[in-house]
Formats: structure tokens, sequence, C-alpha cells
């Protein structure tokens, strides 16, 4: 009785998508077929198979993965720079600080792309920041090379602030003792830090890999309203490519590029959770 | 995973001869963090002195800092010409109902699932786990294509429907609730309490910390959510305030920035506001959840 809600919703809107994706994936179905979709063809593994030699795909997942190669360490060790500094910190001014630096993960991606659009423009804030130091600018959003690091600067101001409180809670958990006898052995400020704080964080880290690498593979919004993929594709995301596929209609090609982009994110996550059992 | 009220920091009762050692360096940390967070706050900063400014100032090369005449004409625009009220609302009412829905079947399949026997529990929470993994492209066009047979693109139902209960908000519950004691139930048991009034009476109102945490991630979500909404919703009565942002700084308004970084000021406002407020409930769900 308690579950029966639940089960009604999850079943309608969770379990049916991901069933009916999965089906969809081995059919032609396109959204013409959308007044009678049993009546579609069984094409099996053929999907599949035409998206991996799609050029634009094939894009799609070095696009991806160039982001989660990049945007994870620097998130990463963004997030723990912050924390370690925050946790030596007293007083009010933590809470302030805490506050701040978090503040971006709550606010609306369409809300701060304005205002990051605006400042990366050719003649918007950074550049007249860089021109300061002598530094030319650069055509953030519309130049091929800097696309998408400007996405992945974008995504890394959004998600730090989300693994800095992680790794905080991680830091504080740390006993002081282990740390004060460190001290009185005279050890210095960063062999404490690289013999105690780190192996002792190591599975708050690895965490938090987990958590940002799920949702940096799945990248999509931050490129959908600051660069619609471009320029040519060279911030179309899996995801993105997935949205294209069914914008143009064809849901049986999107659904299979929705479960490469599935088969990706669960083999990252158990290769993570493997790791994670390994070293605790 | 346990959940806890929020409590002070465990720093706060460090030793106070650490404190007295190194206090220089601490100033040092501080100081950087500091002029960093001025850096990290820049585009909130820049949204918000572009939204008082004039059309023509805003467009001068190089940009002026300082707004040489401050105008809220950009904020008068939203709400006289752009129905801004009525974005608000609907951001409001999808929210709640969201929240409402949440807290309600999260909770009741969170007991079942962390205090009940009933055949093809195992089952449920597997699927729920599984669930949490599953990018949220793959059910997208499925859920669109379902949506349009069931006849509801374009209705209030579509935009809410898909998100009344989720698998974090259930394994969050089913967490928390976990170590509430049984003995605790046993006893309101033997005193004749009826499983719905044990869940009301006993197991809700221990769940304060826990119902504060999905409330305030599932109103985020769902303040913040963006591309679901901008596929269902047709018709401008509908539109969220991301959306409708979205689609002016698409739309015939795409160069009038000062009138975009207004409306950006004004989505991001409320939930800032919400966050200063809430800020150790906010933090405290995310530290114990890892998810936001």
């Amino acid at each position: 009785m308690f579950c029966l809600p639940f089960v009604a919703i999850f079943a309608v809107f969770m379990l049916t998508p991901i069933g009916g994706s999965f089906a969809m994936s081995f059919t032609d179905i396109t959204s013409r077929d959308l007044q009678s979709p049993l009546a579609v063809d069984f094409v099996g593994l053929d999907q599949y198979a035409s998206l991996l030699t799609d050029r634009r795909f094939l894009t799609s997942l070095s696009v991806t993965g160039l982001f989660v190669v990049i945007g994870i360490p620097v998130t990463i060790i963004t997030a723990l720079a912050l924390a370690v500094g925050l946790n030596t910190g007293r007083g009010r001014i933590v809470t302030v600080l805490r506050v701040g630096y978090y503040a971006p993960a709550v606010t609306s991606i369409v809300a701060v792309s304005v205002a990051w659009k605006y400042i990366l423009q050719p003649d918007g804030l950074l550049n007249a920041a860089l021109g300061v130091f002598g530094i030319p600018g650069v055509n953030w959003l519309n130049d091929p090379v800097w696309a998408l690091p400007s996405l992945i600067m974008l995504a890394v101001w959004r998600n730090v602030g989300t693994l800095m409180v992680i790794f905080l809670a991680g830091l504080q958990s740390i006993p002081r003792d282990l740390l004060e006898a460190a001290t009185v052995d005279g050890a210095g400020a960063w062999r404490r830090f690289y013999s105690i704080t780190l192996p002792m964080l190591r599975p708050t880290i690895l965490l938090g890999a987990v958590l940002i690498s799920v949702g940096y593979l799945q990248f999509f919004e931050e490129a959908f309203v600051m660069t619609g993929g471009g320029p040519l594709d060279r911030t179309l995301s899996v995801a993105f490519y997935t949205y294209q596929q069914f914008g143009v209609g064809q849901y049986g090609r999107a659904s299979a590029a929705s479960y490469i982009l599935f088969l990706l994110v669960a083999l990252l996550s158990l290769l993570q959770f493997r790791l994670l059992r390994t070293k605790e | 995973m346990t959940l806890t009220a929020p409590r002070s920091r465990a720093s706060d009762t460090a030793s106070p001869r650490r404190d007295r050692r190194r206090p220089r360096a601490r100033t040092l940390v501080t100081t950087v963090l500091v002029v960093g967070l001025i850096v990290w706050i820049i585009p909130f900063a820049w949204m918000l002195l572009g939204s008082l400014k004039t059309q023509g100032e805003i467009l001068r090369r190089p940009p002026t800092f300082w707004p040489e005449q401050v105008t809220g004409q950009n904020y008068v625009t939203w709400f006289a010409e752009l129905d801004f009220s009525k974005f608000f609302l609907n951001s409001v009412i999808v929210a709640t109902v969201t929240v409402i829905g949440n807290l309600l079947f999260c909770s009741m399949v969170g007991y079942a699932l962390a205090k009940m026997r009933f055949p093809g529990k195992r089952l449920l929470f597997g699927l729920v786990m599984l669930t949490l993994m599953v990018p949220g492209v793959v059910t997208f066009v499925p859920l669109f294509v379902q949506t349009a047979q069931l006849g509801l693109l374009d209705t209030y139902a579509a935009l809410v429907l898909p998100f009344l209960t989720g698998p974090v908000g259930v394994f969050l519950m089913r967490q928390f609730i976990s170590d509430i004691p049984d003995e605790l139930l046993e006893a309101a048991r033997i005193d004749g309490a009826s499983e719905l009034r044990l869940f009301t009476r006993v197991v809700l109102p221990l769940c304060g910390p826990a119902l504060a945490t999905l409330a305030i991630l599932t109103f985020l979500a769902s303040w913040n959510n963006f591309l679901w909404p901008l596929v269902v919703s047709q018709s401008a009565d509908l539109y969220t305030l991301p959306i409708a942002l979205s689609l002016y700084s698409t739309g015939q308004h795409s160069t009038n920035y000062g009138l975009l970084l207004a409306g950006s000021v004004l989505v991001i406002a409320p939930i800032l506001v919400l966050f200063a407020f809430l800020q150790r409930w906010f933090i405290q769900g995310i530290a114990t959840t890892g998810l936001k």
C-alpha cells in the first residue's frame, strides 16, 4: 500500500521509458511512426552499427571524452584546494566563503549562461581583463579551439562547490589527534598533507570523482545554452547528438546513442566503485 | 550513510594550541580565498551591474564597470511587457507540487523498503538503485513519445508527473528511515497503532532532516529544470522562468543584454535568497547524499 503511488509513477515514467528506449534502439522508428508505433521494423543492431560509422557520432564521443578528461582533474584539484583552505580557517568568514564558492551550484544554467555569454563575447569582460595584462583575447565561444575549454570553465565553476562540500565533510572526519601527533613528530604542513590528509581522504575523493564524471559524461546543457554544439561540432557531446537525432525525428537512432552513453556511464561507475573497494 | 541535523563545524573544537601556532599562515590562506571568491562571483556581479545599465551603455566598448546611470527599466519591462509574474507563478506551482509529491511518495516507499516485509521488496530496491545510474537522456525520447500519446503535451501534468518521485529521494528516505530503531516501531505496534498511524505519527516526525534535504534538492531541481519543460510546453501560458528566459534570449530580444541579464537576476535571486537562509541544510544535504 505504501509503495503503490511510487510504483505507479516509477513504472510509467521511469521503467517504461527505459525499456521503451531499449526496444526502440533495435527498430527504425521515426517521428512519423508515432501514430502506429507497433508497426515499425525490427532492424537488429543496425542503428548501433550505423552510429559507429557516423563521423558526427564519433566526434561527439571524442568531445565528451575530452570534456571528461580535462574537466574532472581540474574540478577535483580546485575543489580539493578550496576544501583544504577552508578547513584551516575559523569563524564566520568560513561560512561566507563556503556559501560564496558553492553559490554557482544552485543557479539555473539558463540564467548563468546569459551572464557567461556576455562575459565571453569577443569584446566582453574576460577579453578586456586579459587586455589589461597585454594578453590578446580570443573569440571564446566561436573559436573551434576555445569553445570546449570555455564550456569546461563554466562546468568547473558550477560543479566545484558540490565537490568542495563533499571534501570538506571528508576532511572534518580526519581525526585531529593524528595531525597533531604528526606535528609533534616534526612533520611540516606539506608532509602532513601528503602522508595523512590525502591518503585518508582517498575514498572521499574517489566518491567525488564518480559523481562528477557521471555528470560530465552526460554533459549537454552547457553546450545547449552556450554554443548549440558548434562551432564545427567542437562542443557536440553524445547527449547533444542524441537530442539532435530526437529533434530530427530519428527516435531509433537517438535511443541507440543514448544506450551507448548509458553503457559508458555504467562502465565508469563500476570501474570507480571497484577502485573504491580495493583502496579501502 | 546517515543524516543528522546541521551542527557546528567539527573544526570549531580544535585545540587552541594549534590555533596559536599558525595564525599567520591561516590569515594568508583566508586572504587568498577571499580574493579568489571575488573573482569567483564576478559572473553574478556582472549580471547584476549589467541589468542596471541602459541599452546604450551596455553596448559601449570598452565596457563600463559601474553603471553610469542606474536604470530599473529592464526590470520594469519584465513585469510590464513580458509577463514575468506568470512565468514566476508557473515555476512556483510546478516546484511546489513536485516537492509535495516527492516528500509524500518517497517517504512512503522509503518506509516500506526500510521497515516492512513484502514480496518483491528486493527487486524494487534493486530497480531503484539501477535507475540511479541511468542517464536522463535515455528516458527522454520515449518519455516524450509517451507523453504525446497520452495527449499530455502542453499541460501542467506533463511538467509535473514525471518528477513527482524519483530514485534519489527514495534512496535518501530509505537510508534515513533504516536508522530509526525497530524497538520504537515495535512499541507503537504493541500499543495498537496501525501502519498508517505509525507512519504519520512516529516515522515522519523523526524524518525532519531528511525531508528538509529532500525538499531542498527537489525544489532546486524543479526550479532549474530546463530541457524537459522546454520540449513539452508549447504555449507561453506554461513557460517556467528558465524556459521564458531561454526563448527570449534566442528570440527577438537576443541582443538586448540588459533585459536578458535582468531576467537572469530574476531567475537566480529567489534561489540565492533561499540558499542564503537555508545554506546549512543545502550543504548538509549535498555532503550526506553527494547528490544535487
